[in-house]
């Protein structure tokens, strides 16, 4: 069951409002906490309002890829969870998870987030493994945005394992994960012609469609993706990226 | 020879108890339950249609619980998805809430019940069972009782209470018997072994976990009152 | 023998309250061979013989004559199915929509559409809690141009106050237009509504403590 009317949210917009009182440029209240999960090598947890999601960095040692015998991997999983939400079930990810990681894991590959050189330990046979893995604990809307955020505090804290050759000692951590950029994730939906920043639910349920955009430190866009049914004016797209330009300095400011 | 607990707590001891009401806001009820290292969250969405048609009973609710481990919540990563041991264990704690909960009223629907074991240190499908037992509560679903849930066992050639990792791993020998319990109702709705104990050691365990599980009883009660009491 | 817990005490689910044959459980409650017990999280309440529990927590049981809140999932040839967030959706068939006639195979949407709120009320509650709407009745009509607030059911009761004392506070000082259903689904619509919502959540939090509705008046004064 929808919570808002169509047409109480569009009259609400035509007068610059938003369901929950927001200029249209404006965040929720973002929190990050960590020590979430001790065994992982990193752990984070990322609130935008009520939305909720947890992600943490396991590392492996395992085989390069053929084509790149001297670079680790990195592999981002999401699992929207049935408990998150009355609309997810259970089962196999569904195509809006994958979505969901794919965009994720964007941003830190095409940034370069982590030196997948330094991740190797014998070129062509072992290399460190990155495994990220989402899980959404509240959908409030914009799980893209709060999974790509917990996704880099979880790897701004992740910790190497010791590793001598043979086995991992997952209780001696050694040095840091090398991280070089901070790519966070900005998300605007478009209902009727407004342009609404950091969507809730109500409003991700009634957007024409949304555009998700990943940035780095230096206002590099490393990632786009437009998700939902519906359109962008071309006029649209400039302001989007202005905006979201604007917030992810907020959300960086975070992460420190 | 088991003389001093691997973490010098008493043979009769539990780890420390954390509870709390909440954690999933737009789930019908939740809880997060920590005993330990060990912490568990569960929510309770429902009671709702029930798809497919044919599960449904049309003189009662049905209850569906899925435990689940998240990859991260032990050292070695578990690969998401389920496992036959997650399954299993979603079973079992299915039996264990079950007597517990009043579905007479909810003919045809589902109510689902979702834990997710944040990180590990032993004992996670008791910690769930506690969990979901709150959020049953919370969520206002009927029930007879709360469930609680505590594993006893022997280490070396101790009976204890509350196992944690290291002793589930003592080299000297373990073995690790969950129970759940029906507190007021004095029942036993969940009851696994796992190693080898003579009937003796077993009545004694059984005996250690009731009186622990008054003890888990204590912290659920006042964890409800604190969130409705002064509502 | 008798009561084991007073009146006006919290009990969880389990809870004894009391024990023998002089009482008798009314709601809430249950007889397990002599003991009455608690089902839920709630307040005894005894009623010379009778006891039963003021629920705290809230699941919504539909019952006849109820004024609920609701919106169209589907439209089939007799009537409308409704979504009251309730486990089972509900059924609206033409006859009990409209005293127009109606032709078979006509277009139902013309009256209600896909995704319109309705406030109804329950006409019969049968087997399967299968559940009966009518619109035919006072009140009952199309939600226009809102939105719509999730309130514990158990707390509905305080929301629309003694006489709809509450209710109609709530509405003058807002300067929203309010309906409120038993099923937990408060309906809103009008400008500057967030205070509006601000003080039903309040409600919901302190229904019980003295000087809320002081409090209230309070917070609907402030100016925005």
């Amino acid at each position: 069951m929808n919570n808002v009317s169509r047409d109480y949210m569009i009259k609400l917009l035509e007068k610059g409002k938003r369901i929950d009182g927001r200029r249209f440029e404006d965040l929720r209240k973002v929190e990050i906490s960590y020590e979430i999960s001790k065994h992982a090598e990193g752990a984070a947890r990322v609130k935008f309002g009520s939305t909720e999601v947890i992600v943490g960095v396991k590392l492996e040692v395992g085989k390069p890829f053929p084509d790149n015998p001297n670079e680790g991997t990195i592999i981002v999983g999401a699992e929207m969870l049935p408990l998150s939400s009355p609309d997810f079930e259970s089962g196999p990810p569904s195509v809006n998870s994958i979505e969901l990681a794919r965009v994720v894991d964007r941003a830190i590959r095409e940034s370069h987030a982590i030196d997948l050189e330094k991740l190797c330990i014998k070129e062509g046979e072992e290399v460190w493994m990155v495994l990220i893995d989402i899980y959404t604990i509240n959908d409030g809307g914009n799980l893209q945005d709060a999974s790509a955020l917990a996704a880099l505090a979880a790897l701004k804290q992740a910790k190497f394992p010791s590793y001598d050759g043979k086995k991992i000692d997952y209780s001696k951590k050694t040095g840091k994960l090398p991280i070089a950029s901070l790519p966070v994730e900005c998300s605007v939906v478009r209902i009727k012609d407004k342009l609404l920043s950091d969507p809730c639910l109500d409003e991700e349920k009634m957007m024409d469609a949304r555009l998700t955009i990943g940035i780095t430190e230096n206002n590099d866009i490393c990632a786009m993706q437009k998700a939902g049914k519906g359109i962008f004016r071309f006029e649209d797209i400039s302001e989007m990226i202005e905006v979201s330009l604007k917030n992810s300095e907020k959300l960086r400011k975070l992460l420190k | 020879m088991y003389s001093k607990r691997l973490d010098g707590r008493g043979f009769d001891e539990l780890r420390k108890i954390e509870a709390k009401l909440g954690v999933v806001e737009s789930a019908q009820g939740s809880a997060m339950f920590r005993i330990g290292d060990t912490i568990a969250i569960a929510a309770v969405r429902g009671p709702r249609d029930l798809y497919p048609k044919f599960m449904q009973n049309p003189k009662r609710g049905t209850l569906r619980c899925n435990y689940n481990m998240m990859s991260f919540s032990v050292d070695e990563r578990i690969r998401p998805g389920p496992s036959r041991r997650s399954r299993e264990i979603s079973l079992v704690t299915e039996n264990a809430l079950m007597p517990a909960v009043n579905l007479s009223d909810f003919p045809n629907a589902v109510v689902d019940v979702f834990i997710e074991i944040i990180q590990a240190d032993a004992g996670t499908r008791c910690a769930g069972i506690c969990a979901a037992s709150l959020a049953l509560a919370d969520a206002g679903i009927p029930m007879r009782d709360l469930v609680c849930a505590i594993s006893v066992g022997k280490v070396g050639d101790k009976i204890v209470v509350d196992l944690n990792k290291l002793e589930e791993d003592y080299e000297g020998g373990s073995t690790d018997m969950p129970v759940a319990f029906l507190p007021r109702r004095n029942e036993i709705s969940l009851l696994q072994l796992d190693g080898e104990m003579k009937k003796e050691d077993i009545l004694k365990a059984l005996e250690l976990a009731k009186k622990s599980c008054e003890k888990i009883l204590e912290v659920q009660r006042n964890v409800l009152m604190e969130k409705y009491k002064n509502e | 023998m008798g009561l084991l817990i007073k009146e006006k005490e919290f009990v969880i689910p389990g809870d004894v309250i009391a024990e023998g044959i002089d009482y008798l459980p009314a709601g809430g409650v249950f007889r397990e061979k002599d003991e009455i017990i608690a089902e839920q999280i709630g307040i005894v309440n005894v009623d010379n013989r009778l006891i039963r529990l003021i629920p705290l927590t809230g699941i919504y049981r539909p019952r006849p004559g109820d004024v609920v809140i609701g919106q169209v999932v589907n439209i089939g040839f007799n009537g409308w199915s409704i979504d009251m967030g309730f486990s089972n959706l509900a059924l609206l068939s033409v006859r009990d929509a409209t005293s127009e006639f109606i032709e078979r195979k006509s277009d139902l949407s013309r009256f209600f559409d896909f995704d319109d709120y309705i406030v109804s009320k329950i006409s019969n509650v049968g087997k399967g809690n299968l559940i009966d709407l009518t619109m035919k009745g006072h009140g009952l009509d199309k939600l226009h141009n809102g939105r719509i607030i999730d309130v514990n059911p158990s707390k509905i009761p305080r929301i629309i106050g003694k006489q709809g004392s509450m209710i109609n506070t709530l509405k003058s000082l807002s300067n929203c237009m309010m309906q409120v259903g038993q099923n937990g689904k408060v309906w809103i619509s009008g400008e500057n509504c967030e205070k509006l919502i601000e003080a039903i959540r309040l409600i919901e939090r302190e229904s019980h403590t003295h000087g809320l509705t002081e409090k209230i008046e309070k917070l609907l004064g402030e100016k925005q």
